[in-house]
């Protein structure tokens, strides 16, 4: 059930029987599974997760100090949905869709008390309708009626929801309207709003999934040219504490070239959004320079928050980005941490003395992840149009050990893996994914595209990096032992250039203005000079010229400078020019 | 008030009673013994019928005929200004023979979440006088920072040393009026002699006057231990939002707690997660970490260092592991560096502050900060990678760039690390003594700073100093 909806009595109310943290029993309650209900006298929000006999058992998405047996329970006889139309752009909810600012509001403190329920949507404000169907026409679910403005960057698409059953349009309204007034009437009677309802746990409808071939552009070096992510493909981020996961997953919502962003920060820290709350505003979005937050929904369900919302704000966040990808978007979706989801399910399972799988997960633990990446995808929609979801899940190990089951479970699914490693986050090392366990089998089938936008010889020269970079850790093993020194010229000259491709290319720095976001264009170049000083250094030691010297030449540590500098096109052009000459004038 | 004599069960720090009527879960319950001893509890469970309450001072002393009595609300604090300067026991009574507490109000001990929309971002700076912190992992105003400990290493001093030698500096300067500082103390599970050093140290200093102590020792219930915290964080909330104080929390033990927290979930017959401890600790921890930070609007400010010992020094285990992944960062001791005397032995490579970011830089401390600090750690950390080496070829086996390294990781812990619990060191000092240390590497190995900032700062007179070739 919506909040967007008066509460109307179903049936007759059921009583609660025990309480036991988040987890309610109530008797004499009519209802399905999956049912909102509100229990107790303050009418918390809650779920029907159980179903026995004459007891059914809740979930509540409120804290439940003070509610005792005796107090009413009240079913709404609709599963847990979302309000979805314009207005959803630059929101931030918790994780049952109530917008936090609203809250603050409506509760008139910075705490977040209990029993407040608020629309996913505003329902009176009034949005701008344009049509794109004219009477007489057809219209099929699925299909776009109208366009809003919804922010600067947004159009929103009005389409015929997807559990019509379409016809002859015989009404069209054109000007401004609230969510909830008609704008499009069909022949066999069904009206269209603006707003729409969709249950939480059940996928939008859509077509076929297509193979996807697009990049998702992050601008950041090491993910755009080593491990790529698709848009329409899945993506995990497996780290320690510390290693950098949410930096990461910021860069990404910030930087990424998708249409609209869905960010979801489950079970984290309240301090970590309210700096996405206050940055985002802020910060152009690279492609159009509105703010970021024109294109952006946030989810806020932060670790000392509710622990039944941080299991729904997963559900929450994936509808609301198929209810963009079907107006033919790309979305991204960034989940900051699935572990916490996870460990939610695992939280409510143990009250609900389920008979416990791997680690006391629940056993259903492997179908509720792959069910959610099973989300994600380059979509035919129903309309014909296309449009993507990239997810893009954080997962939080206990101790950092890549074994444990929400790691392992998420390994089985999603195609790229971005492994964050504490050593070098420890010599702050960033981003500290590493390239020797991270993957990407998105690479082969997004190459063409590199090679179209970029430059032709994109494959062979990200090999050659990989190569290097393998090179080097077999390298280091015998540094290891024996020292530097004691390696054969070129092997040292090879461990010099594998320490530029990692300090000076695979390094980025978030935080500098310029070095935050690199065009795969820069990320080519950066490569190629680096390769460059490469292939020069060789033909000098080969022409007798001492590895010493080869190190010391002026130019190359400039290569450093290379990701900082304002105008990298003429600073990557002179440095190439300076190295060359440089390494020649050894022999 | 009803009262009932229906024990039926009594298991660890557990007592099941029948009731008549509802109970509201979490509420409040007294247990009268037939000695007339009056003990406190918690509703842990509440079902049609029975009751299962978790008593805070142990079941010691209880038997079937012992009276129950529902007080019918949850857990309260009373909270006052006049707080300040007194010493409580682990469930919020005076034990320093002091006059009773007159509370300005009463606030329900489990707290509410902060609404994140209302959130004010840290970054007030926090000068701590402790070059590893100040200069490589900088507190700030709001932040929830731990001491990742060992049993046996100096945890204790150092937080001390913050608690006494913290200030923000501009408010130093200006004399700003108003929002004063003030320090929240729980203890969990701490010895009598743990408590007496801190006690002393409070009443040394001054310090005291503008503290609130909670002690909760290791010979008191365990169970108490989980009402503790909340007790001293509600008291901070108080002081900070209602107030207008910057109150700084301390909180040590945090391993006890944790162990509090087993013990209570193995009496329930729980599922355990990791190692026994239950799989809601990782939410139970965030209810008491999150309590941390500002709001918009409000002039004070709750910052917290919890402390906590690491069994085994194995931060991979669940208390330091759930702990790291909400704190934003911790400050590791180190067992080695503190067999060589240095004092705090603080190992900054694992330490972390999430923070620190926006709490430095031009204006909050130096333009120079961020870039110093970044390249210490890289130099650091290279240093540290080559002593391994050295342990096996010997350090004339290496390169000179090399040995400059190693020397830079030494002198490092020897001054920069190095300064004593009674060295009060600025934030200026810092930088510049970071400054001394990196003029020992050439220039052209300083990629991580600006430029313009080596032409700035980089000693050319330094002996060691070499010039580029």
């Amino acid at each position: 059930m919506s909040q967007a909806e008066d509460i109307e009595s179903v049936d007759e109310d059921g009583v609660i029987e025990s309480v036991s943290g988040p987890v309610v029993t109530a008797t004499d309650l009519d209802a399905r599974m999956n049912d909102v209900v509100y229990v107790g006298d303050e009418g918390l929000m809650g779920e029907v997760i159980e179903i026995e006999g004459n007891l059914t058992t809740i979930q509540v998405y409120e804290e439940t100090s003070g509610v005792g047996p005796g107090e009413p329970v009240q079913n709404t006889g609709e599963p847990l949905s979302v309000d979805l139309g314009p207005g959803m752009m630059d929101s931030i909810y918790d994780g049952v869709q109530r917008p936090l600012d609203v809250l603050e509001d409506k509760m008139g403190t910075a705490f977040l008390d209990r029993g407040v329920d608020a629309p996913g949507i505003d329902l009176e404000k009034e949005w701008e309708f344009t049509p794109e169907v004219e009477e007489g026409d057809t219209v099929e679910p699925g299909d776009v009626v109208g366009i809003v403005p919804e922010t600067v960057t947004i159009d929103h698409k009005v389409m015929v929801p997807p559990d019509y059953e379409g016809g002859e349009v015989t009404a069209v309204k054109s000007g401004e309207f609230t969510v909830e007034e008609t704008v499009v009437e069909l022949d066999n009677g069904e009206e269209i709003q603006m707003r729409q309802e969709w249950p939480v746990r059940e996928a939008r409808p859509a077509g076929d999934k297509e193979t996807p071939t697009e990049p998702l552009v992050t601008g950041q070096r090491i993910q755009d040219g080593l491990f790529p992510l698709a848009k329409g493909g899945t993506a995990a981020i497996p780290g320690p504490f510390g290693s950098g996961k949410t930096v990461t997953q910021q860069q990404l919502a910030k930087w990424s070239d998708a249409d609209i962003v869905v960010y979801i920060g489950c079970g984290e820290r309240g301090n970590e959004m309210t700096e996405v709350i206050e940055d985002f505003p802020e910060l152009p979005d690279p492609q159009t320079g509105n703010p970021l937050m024109a294109r952006t929904c946030l989810i806020a369900n932060t670790s000392n928050m509710p622990v039944a919302a941080r299991e729904s704000c997963i559900y929450t966040g994936i509808t609301i980005a198929e209810y963009y990808r079907d107006m033919g978007y790309d979305v991204a979706l960034m989940a900051d941490s699935t572990s916490r989801w996870a460990e939610a399910m695992r939280e409510i399972s143990s009250r609900l003395e389920e008979m416990p799988g791997e680690e006391g997960y629940p056993a259903y633990l492997a179908a509720a992840l792959s069910e959610f990446y099973e989300r994600a995808g380059k979509f035919q929609l129903i309309n014909g149009d296309e449009g993507s979801i990239s997810v893009v899940g954080a997962v939080s190990p206990p101790g950092g050990d890549f074994s444990e089951p929400v790691t392992q479970n998420t390994l089985r699914i999603v195609k790229t893996f971005w492994a964050l490693d504490a050593d070098l986050a420890e010599r702050r090392h960033f981003p500290a994914i590493d390239w020797n366990e991270s993957y990407s089998l998105y690479k082969d089938q997004l190459d063409p595209w590199w090679e179209d936008n970029v430059e032709d010889d994109w494959p062979e020269v990200r090999q050659w990096a990989v190569d290097v970079l393998d090179e080097e850790d077999e390298l280091q093993e015998i540094v290891q032992l024996v020292g530097k020194d004691a390696l054969p010229e070129d092997q040292q000259l090879t461990l010099e250039v594998a320490r530029y491709l990692r300090e000076a290319w695979l390094q980025q720095n978030a935080l500098h203005d310029v070095d935050t976001y690199c065009e795969p264009e820069k990320t080519y170049r950066m490569l190629q000079a680096i390769k460059t000083f490469n292939d020069e250094a060789f033909d000098a030691l080969e022409a007798g010229v001492p590895v010493e010297e080869i190190q010391d030449v002026d130019a190359a540590p400039r290569l450093n400078r290379m990701g900082t500098a304002e105008d990298w096109n003429e600073f990557i052009d002179e440095l190439e020019a300076d190295l060359t000459e440089q390494l020649r004038a050894l022999y | 008030m009803k009262e009932y004599q229906t024990i039926t069960e009594i298991s660890g720090p557990l007592v099941f009673a029948e009731v008549d009527e509802p109970v509201g879960y979490d509420e409040i319950v007294e247990i009268e013994t037939p000695q007339g001893e009056t003990l406190r509890g918690q509703v842990l469970e509440s079902s049609e019928g029975i009751v299962s309450i978790q008593v805070f001072e142990g079941t010691g002393g209880i038997d079937r005929n012992a009276s129950v009595r529902f007080l019918g609300e949850t857990m309260k604090m009373p909270v006052t200004e006049d707080l300040l300067g007194r010493v409580l026991d682990g469930s919020g009574n005076p034990i320093d023979g002091g006059p009773e507490i007159v509370p300005d109000q009463r606030q329900d001990i489990v707290g509410e979440a902060i609404n994140p929309y209302s959130r004010e971002y840290p970054e007030e700076f926090i000068q701590t006088g402790v070059s590893a912190i100040d200069g490589m992992n900088t507190l700030v105003r709001g932040q929830k920072l731990p001491i990742f400990s060992g049993s046996g290493l100096p945890h204790n001093e150092l937080a001390l040393q913050i608690a006494r030698q913290a200030t923000v500096p501009e408010e130093e300067e200006g004399g700003e009026e108003g929002s004063e500082f003030a320090v929240v103390f729980g203890a969990m599970g701490i010895t009598q002699e743990e408590a007496n050093e801190f006690m002393d140290d409070f009443e040394r200093t001054g310090a005291l006057e503008r503290s609130v102590v909670f002690m909760n020792l290791a010979d008191d219930p365990a169970v108490e231990r989980q009402v503790t915290p909340r007790l001293a964080l509600t008291t901070a909330e108080y002081l900070a939002f209602e107030k207008d104080y910057h109150v700084l929390v301390i909180l040590t033990d945090m391993t006890n707690y944790c162990e509090a927290l087993r013990e209570i979930g193995a009496a329930r017959e729980e599922v355990p997660g990791r190692r026994g401890y239950p799989g809601y600790m990782y939410t139970d921890l965030a209810q008491l970490y999150e309590r941390a930070g500002r709001i918009e609007g409000k002039e004070g400010s709750v910052t917290q260092i919890p402390i906590l010992t690491m069994p085994g020094d194995d931060d991979t285990h669940p208390i330091p592991d759930l702990t790291g992944y909400i704190t934003e960062g911790q400050i590791v001791m180190d067992r080695d560096l503190n067999s060589q005397g240095i004092e705090p032995p603080i190992n900054v490579l694992p330490s972390l502050s999430r923070l620190m970011d926006d709490g430095i830089g031009e204006g909050l401390t130096r333009g120079d900060h961020g870039d110093v600090s970044d390249q210490m750690y890289a130099a650091y950390a290279e240093g540290e990678d080559l002593r391994d080496l050295v342990n096996i070829v010997g350090r004339e086996a290496l390169s000179e760039r090399d040995n400059k390294f190693l020397d830079f990781a030494d002198r490092f812990e020897q001054e920069f690390v190095q300064q004593g619990y009674d060295t009060n060191r600025s934030i200026d000092e810092t930088l510049d003594l970071g400054w001394d240390l990196l003029s020992m590497l050439p220039k052209e190995e300083l990629n991580r700073i600006d430029e313009d900032l080596i032409e700035e700062h980089y000693r050319e007179e330094e002996p060691e100093a070499v010039q580029a070739d």
